[in-house]
């Protein structure tokens, strides 16, 4: 796992002379952690440097000098200075032109244009009230024209699909007049991927531009993209009056600084960013998130969005009302709970999210793994009504049955029971005070609050 | 062996368009004799980073260039590019093993393609079909990837162009059910090799890997020594997470393979430095182009010199 900044800078400053405090001389070394972290996170050198110099031209200033916690206050600034970068010229679409209004798609292969230009649409026609066509000028990949029209008719979009043969500007220029007649607001055209050193391919971008005038013209780039991400996108970005970029595959687990190489070089802002498969699945670009999984700090927010989305809600509310009640916690509670961890993939997956999990044990991660969970889920499973609502009948012979039926030792079943006791007295301490409502706020305020992990 | 020369010119060519990645300009920052100073150094290690070798295999190449150097073993420029070059063949040699896609006894030999979205499985799987349909095998192909819409149609566009069939069911359709119809098909029907395509899917979704895996165990029921590959796709332009994206499907399905593409891009793979370091799997195939003969078989040696050496 990649080290966090806040780490770095700390070991940097404890090997330094002057234990914890950031002078003149050691800043040299303090930023060459954060360069290294930003190398890791994939943003690209060039990009690294300049921001680098920005960085210092601030971090010299008094701010970070003086302050008692000078590692603390240099992460704050690069975080800052990044939020800064990614976020400025935020501007929302621009619809500001006679209908049809044209988008335009471009970027690498496989960079995620034709699942983009399917989520746009969406989004416009659900937000935004849009009436919304699509075309698709990729004669390139086989069945590309195939996917965006199977797409378009997922959510009801005009699709314009031009006769066998037909060259892409053309078919960009009968998409137009297709729009023009079905009285849509927006045309969203969808370009084939290529390679931005190959000048065929380069020129033909430019002429579908040149022939369907966008207002929007979007760079579409792979979260996942190294440090190349500045050099195509410097490329596309003299090639077209690129106006933004979308961000894709940002529900992975890459660091992304390639949102910061592309907004750097491009000048232009991100405008949304893709964070899964489905068609709805298209959210604006949030820099402050990006900027602290670039810094390795942990990506709360997204945490607390996705336990939100994916706790189910009427559990969750079933069980508080329970608690409130002085019901105590049954094993069949403690199993939704192992199964709604599950369906976020598991602690593993929360654990990555969390800042300073970097510095779990090791081991201490993997005594949380799915399989554990469903192994636990089995257990539970296999033991009748009555042993889950009174766990304290489960005697010895029940604890052989049990170990049988779920297929693990008699030793598992007892551990699990431990668990669930444990578990048990936990929440007994939060159905006193409200705790549940606590907890989510000590997740907001980015570390919950005596945090611990069984066994440690 | 003379087509082997002509890969290897354009996988010099495109990687480097002509001149090498690393080491160009090196030359004028370099004295003809004399060890090179920390400038040089310094500059050899920002273009290992802008390659996308990574901070770890970037350090691991610069440690042993430190060391040659305290040992005076980098007196000159030949000695510094040799030393570079041994150092980065240090690290691609063991991952350099060509597959042979030959499956001894009855059935298929069959191969699993896997990969995040958008690295260029379909595509993979297309020219790896022409390659052994014209190496005289038979080949089959199986349309699982039954999620993204269209990808049915387009692994079939790659089946028509090279006359191999394909294995498809509905879009929507159990991937697993696919690829067992596929073995079955291949065994009955003696193929060669039978390629299977999956959904592309992010390492971070556990509910697409446990899919992967249950495909993966569909296949060794139909015929238990299968898969006897499981090939990553990996685009060549990514950046670090390619090392996440390796370990994660490696410890879903245990991967025999990889397969780099795109490296015609400006991107120099140098990830696969990074990927090979940090997990050791095979590099089986490296992609330079579109047309179908653009993907190679892996060589550590040619990879090697192509990033390095600025004449042939």
């Amino acid at each position: 796992m990649f080290k966090g900044l806040s780490e770095r800078i700390g070991s940097t400053l404890d090997r330094v002379k002057g234990r914890g405090r950031l002078s003149e001389d050691n800043i040299k070394e303090t930023l060459r952690e954060v360069r290294m972290a930003l190398l890791e996170a994939d943003v690209a050198l060039p990009v690294v440097k300049e921001f680098i110099s920005q960085v210092r031209a601030r971090a010299v200033g008094q701010e970070v000098l003086k302050s008692l916690t000078p590692g603390q206050a240099l992460v704050k600034v690069v975080n800052d200075e990044l939020v800064r970068i990614m976020g400025e010229n935020r501007e929302p679409l621009n619809f500001r032109g006679r209908p049809p209004v044209v988008i335009l798609l471009a970027g690498l292969q496989g960079a995620g244009k034709t699942t983009s230009a399917a989520k746009l649409a969406r989004h416009l026609m659900e937000a935004e009230k849009k009436k919304v066509a699509l075309v698709s000028t990729d004669v390139r990949r086989p069945a590309a024209i195939e996917q965006l029209e199977t797409l378009s008719g997922e959510i009801g979009a005009g699709f314009y699909r031009a006769a066998e043969g037909t060259a892409p500007k053309k078919i960009a220029d009968q998409a137009m007049d297709f729009a023009r007649k079905q009285h849509a607001d927006v045309l969203i055209v969808d370009t084939a991927g290529r390679l931005h050193i190959d000048e065929e391919l380069m020129q033909e971008v430019q002429d579908i531009h040149a022939a369907v005038e966008p207002l929007e013209t979007l760079f579409v780039v792979d979260a996942m993209t190294g440090q190349d991400a500045a050099r195509s996108a410097a490329a596309f970005g003299e090639a077209l009056p690129l106006t933004g970029v979308i961000l894709t595959k940002a529900d992975g687990d890459a660091r992304g600084g390639a949102a910061l190489s592309v907004r750097q070089v491009t000048g232009k802002p991100i405008k949304f960013m893709g964070v899964g498969e489905k068609t709805d699945a298209l959210e604006p670009f949030h820099p402050d998130r990006v900027a602290s999984r670039i810094l390795g700090m942990g990506d709360v927010l997204s945490l607390v969005d996705e336990v939100q989305s994916k706790v189910d809600k009427e559990k969750a509310d079933k069980l508080g009302r329970k608690l409130k009640k002085g019901k105590g916690f049954s094993l069949n509670d403690f199993r939704d709970q192992l199964e709604q961890m599950q369906n976020m993939g598991g602690v593993g997956a929360l654990l990555d999210k969390l800042p300073g999990a970097g510095k779990l044990p090791p081991g201490a991660a993997s005594q949380f793994d799915d399989k554990t969970i469903s192994r636990q889920v089995a257990i539970i499973n296999s033991m009748t009504k009555e042993e889950r609502r009174k766990p304290a009948v489960i005697n010895g012979s029940r604890k052989r049955r049990i170990a049988q039926g779920s297929g693990v030792q008699v030793q598992d079943v007892n551990k699990l029971l431990k668990q669930f006791t444990q578990a048990q007295k936990m929440m007994r301490k939060m159905g006193k005070k409200g705790g549940m409502k606590k907890m989510m706020r000590g997740l907001q305020g980015k570390m919950p609050p005596g945090m611990g992990f069984p066994g440690q | 062996m003379s087509e082997k020369k002509g890969f290897f010119q354009r996988l010099r060519e495109r990687l480097n368009k002509g001149d090498s990645v690393l080491t160009r300009d090196l030359s004028e920052l370099l004295p003809g004799s004399g060890p090179p100073d920390e400038e040089t150094l310094e500059e050899i290690e920002t273009r290992l980073l802008m390659a996308d070798v990574g901070v770890s295999a970037t350090q691991q190449i610069m440690d042993g260039l430190h060391e040659r150097l305290d040992r005076k073993a980098l007196s000159d420029r030949e000695q510094l590019l040799a030393g570079l070059e041994a150092e980065i063949r240090a690290i691609l040699d063991p991952v350099d093993a060509p597959l042979e896609p030959v499956h001894e006894g009855d059935g298929p030999f069959v191969i699993l393609v896997v990969g995040v979205n958008g690295s260029g499985k379909t595509t993979t799987i297309g020219k790896l079909a022409r390659r052994y349909r014209d190496e005289g095998r038979s080949v089959m192909l199986a349309a699982g990837d039954s999620f993204r819409a269209a990808a049915v149609e387009q692994l079939q566009t790659w089946g028509e162009r090279n006359d191999v069939p394909v294995i498809a069911h509905a879009t929507g359709a159990d991937s697993a059910a696919v690829a067992h119809d596929a073995v079955q098909s291949a065994s009955s029907r003696g193929v060669d090799v039978l390629l299977i395509d999956t959904a592309g899917r992010l390492h971070t979704q556990s509910g697409l890997m446990d899919e992967l895996r249950k495909v993966k165990r569909v296949i060794t029921r139909v015929m238990p020594d299968a898969p006897h590959e499981v090939l990553l796709v990996l685009d060549g332009s990514t950046g670090q997470n390619a090392i996440a994206q390796a370990r994660e499907f490696n410890q879903a399905v245990t991967l025999t393979g990889l397969a780099v593409t795109k490296l015609d891009g400006s991107a120099k793979g140098g990830v696969l430095l990074a990927v090979a370091r940090e997990l050791g799997v095979p590099v089986r195939f490296i992609g330079i182009g579109e047309s179908a003969e653009d993907l190679d078989v892996f060589r550590s040696e040619d990879f090697s010199r192509a990033l390095i050496s600025s004449e042939s």
